[in-house]
């Protein structure tokens, strides 16, 4: 959710230097970002899921040992 | 239209640093739902239509449905909807109405006043950004569309249920979800019939 801001708050950026001058680069960047952050999304959501479905709660204290 | 954009702009800070203190998970996503579409406002404001139109769609529209669908899934148990009930309880979304309220009425005054100007930038209609993401940013697209294919394989391998669980794990989870009336699913024996 933090990282959605923070991507977010990259997005605006690069959206408010392309308005400055006018060319419509800064919101093609934009839109490479939303997809990084769709991408990011949808992996993260699964991690989470799966976290769940491992360990029957949401903290990420739970999972820090590994298996080797 | 300098006013509406100080004004969003403003908005968008409050309900931010709203999503960031708040210690409930439901209630900090309405928050960044209001921060997205005031950000959609900025973008408006500074002569991105076509940005602004993207962002509700697909960050308010597609990814915090995503955002609420897995939060609201993850927990389900009997106490659920004990939990709900006081996530959701009527004081709490006052402070995400008053703050959509503020844009809607922005949002109202800019579609009364068209056409008095962006104020100091020129706007970038959708037109430029096609043209600019199909021609020199072409390989951009390639490369997004690759990271696209990458997320989705790899959200359905992590979200997928292991096949090498230990033993009393995968007893203990069909217990508890038979419990809860689930229906057991093994990887290899179809797709559940629920699934999206």
């Amino acid at each position: 959710m933090s990282i959605e801001v923070m991507l977010n708050a990259a997005g605006l950026a690069f959206v408010v230097a392309g308005s400055r001058w006018a060319q419509p680069d800064g919101q093609v960047m934009f839109i490479f970002i939303l997809a990084t952050a769709a991408a990011e999304v949808s992996v993260g959501l699964a991690l989470l899921l799966q976290l769940h479905h491992q360990y029957k709660s949401l903290d990420a204290d739970a999972a820090s040992l590994m298996r080797g | 239209m300098d006013a509406t954009f100080y004004v969003a702009a403003v908005v968008a800070i409050l309900a931010t640093v709203m999503v960031i203190t708040r210690l409930n998970a439901v209630h900090a996503l309405l928050y960044l739902i209001v921060s997205l579409l005031s950000v959609a406002v900025v973008f408006y404001t500074l002569g991105a239509p076509f940005i602004a139109a993207l962002e509700v769609i697909i960050y308010a529209g597609a990814l915090m449905v995503l955002f609420v669908f897995v939060v609201m899934m993850l927990n389900l148990g009997p106490q659920t909807t004990e939990t709900e009930r006081i996530w959701l309880k009527p004081g709490m979304w006052t402070g995400p109405c008053i703050l959509s309220a503020i844009l809607i009425a922005e949002v109202v005054y800019l579609l009364g006043h068209t056409g008095t100007g962006q104020p100091g930038a020129a706007s970038v209609g959708p037109k430029e950004v096609g043209m600019a993401l199909f021609g020199p940013y072409m390989i951009g697209v390639e490369l997004a569309s690759m990271l696209m294919l990458g997320a989705l394989v790899g959200a359905y391998h992590l979200a997928r249920k292991r096949e090498r669980l230990e033993t009393r794990d995968v007893i203990e989870s069909d217990a508890t979800r038979t419990a809860a009336g689930g229906n057991l699913i093994r990887p290899g024996t179809g797709r559940p019939s629920s699934a999206a």
